[in-house]
């Protein structure tokens, strides 16, 4: 046979091998997960919050205040972060700065990026007993806004400086301003490159333990106000898995994560393809 | 007597370190089709980019002299009125780009940026815009579409109808039919010698037959500077320059 062919096959079996590798440890990990957790999944474990249980017994009750705790702490992180990440990104992108800096700047963005969540948890632990504080939402909020300002920053940067001069240039030659043509134009077309970075941001946000084990604590109650300590499904699941006989009930709060990422993920594609409509390729 | 549009005097530019156009002194007519043609890489997108002043938005030019537009130098204008300059000329890219938006909205857009007109008016004005560029009949049943689905031709004059929806003095030209086929180049030579009544136009062209078929005024670019301009049957049957023949006969490109 033909060198070059062999090379093509080489290469092909190669890359079919990568997938069947990803694919199937996802696959492998949905099923460890729905295996584990399916005696325990029960709707008791989305309505209620823990409750003691006769020693011997697995731990009663729920993980609403998980569920909730999450949602809590991550939704206003993403929030907050993207608000700061557009900021920056707008101001990367206006050539306020000389490019050598803007670039560094992104260098030190991707670096934040890199950087394990347990440095961020124990930096805003630092600064919170140092001002006096106690593990709390507010807290937690803040560790998880500061690991998710690279990734929001940085994919909506990517994204606003993918949009083609000439549509800026096509803009401005209609006598629109500057503000105008980021607003009406550069907005529209980089969009749903801005949204996928708020998700991804989300995604990470609502999965991570280390950055909120010491911020936001653990409390079996549902927080009532921002200065309470809340539990969140990792550091629910890290609790539970380390109680005797809570490891299945580790497993369904692992799979109530993996439905909660998934239907993000979902819910983010059919937004993205709402607002691709327009888009000029 | 021509009255002049576009005056440069001793305008030079520069990009990073390379002194892209030297000492350009040029005037172009009114209401006529001005040709700027010449080899590549002789300036003259920069040229044109430097009458609606979107050079700028690239880093690190430098741009001295004067242009004169109805008398008025448009280099002294700063930052806050730009958008005025650059309404008052119309751009025709190479490539078409099409705003992210609905056909319609692409037309409305500058309307609304620049006028309160009510929406019946800008309805009208889009359409009569629309008409102009002969797209109308194309695309009266769907102007709710993306401007993305059209084909490049249709782009291409969808860009013209939303530049002439504001009304400019001047529309500029940057290669407009470079991208397109042959049928679609047609059209949009046939709509810009029809333009020309009414507005100023400047197209830059690399293919001399174009600048032949279309144009009444000829600048010819050569490295950055200016080699000869003058009306077009002039500049065709009587070259004065040694190098215009030699561009015209094809020696040199």
């Amino acid at each position: 046979m033909n060198k070059r062919i062999i090379e093509e096959n080489i290469f092909k079996i190669l890359m079919i091998a990568s997938v069947c590798i990803v694919l199937g440890s996802l696959m492998v990990i949905f099923g460890l997960v729905i295996v584990n957790g399916i005696s325990s999944l029960t709707i008791q474990m989305i309505t209620q919050t823990p409750a003691l249980a006769p020693p011997g017994s697995p731990p009663g009750g729920g993980i609403l205040n998980a569920i909730v705790g999450s949602l809590l702490l991550a939704l206003p992180a993403t929030g907050l972060a993207s608000l700061i990440g557009i900021g920056i990104a707008l101001f990367l992108q206006a050539d306020f700065l000389h490019p050598a800096l803007s670039n560094a700047i992104r260098f030190m963005l991707d670096v934040l990026w890199g950087i394990p969540s347990i440095i961020y948890g124990i930096f805003c632990l630092m600064i919170m007993i140092y001002i006096g504080m106690s593990s709390s939402l507010i807290v937690g909020i803040i560790a998880l806004t500061m690991l998710e300002i690279p990734i929001i920053t940085r994919c909506m940067d990517e994204s606003i400086k993918m949009v083609p001069i000439g549509l800026r240039e096509g803009s401005y030659s209609l006598g629109s301003t500057k503000f105008e043509t980021a607003i009406r134009v550069v907005r529209r077309q980089a969009f749903p490159g801005i949204l996928a970075g708020i998700l991804l941001g989300l995604g990470r946000g609502i999965g991570d333990a280390a950055s909120i084990l010491f911020t936001a604590g653990f409390s079996n109650r549902i927080p009532t106000s921002i200065f309470d300590s809340t539990a969140a499904l990792p550091t629910m699941i890290y609790n539970l898995y380390s109680t005797p006989l809570g490891q299945s009930k580790a497993f369904a709060a692992a799979f109530l994560l993996l439905i909660i990422v998934l239907v993000v993920s979902v819910l983010s594609r059919l937004l993205t393809r709402r607002f691709k409509k327009h888009i000029i390729k | 007597m021509i009255s002049y549009q576009i005056e440069t005097k001793n305008l030079n530019v520069y990009y990073h370190k390379n002194h892209v156009l030297k000492n350009i002194d040029i005037k172009i007519p009114a209401k006529q089709l001005t040709a700027v043609i010449g080899p590549s890489g002789c300036g003259k997108t920069t040229l044109l980019k430097s009458f609606n002043r979107l050079l700028e938005i690239q880093e690190e030019s430098k741009i001295e002299g004067q242009i004169l537009v109805d008398g008025e130098n448009i280099l002294d204008r700063k930052g806050s009125e730009v958008p005025d300059i650059r309404k008052k000329m119309g751009l025709l890219s190479q490539k078409p780009y099409p705003l992210p938006m609905s056909i319609r909205d692409n037309v409305a857009y500058g309307l609304r940026i620049h006028s309160n007109k009510n929406k019946g008016e800008i309805e009208k004005t889009v359409e009569h815009c629309l008409k102009e560029v002969g797209l109308w009949n194309e695309v009266k049943g769907r102007l709710h579409d993306s401007a993305s689905r059209l084909s490049v031709g249709q782009q291409q004059r969808l860009c013209l109808a939303r530049a002439i929806a504001v009304q400019p003095e001047v529309v500029l030209c940057d290669e407009p039919t470079s991208a397109l086929d042959p049928l679609a180049a047609q059209q949009i030579e046939k709509l810009l010698l029809r333009l020309k009544k009414e507005y100023t136009v400047i197209l830059v062209t690399h293919t001399l037959r174009q600048a032949k078929r279309v144009a009444d005024y000829i600048i010819f670019l050569y490295f950055g500077m200016v080699i000869e301009q003058g009306p077009a049957d002039e500049f065709f049957n009587a070259p004065k320059n040694p190098e215009t023949k030699a561009y015209l006969s094809g020696e040199i490109s």
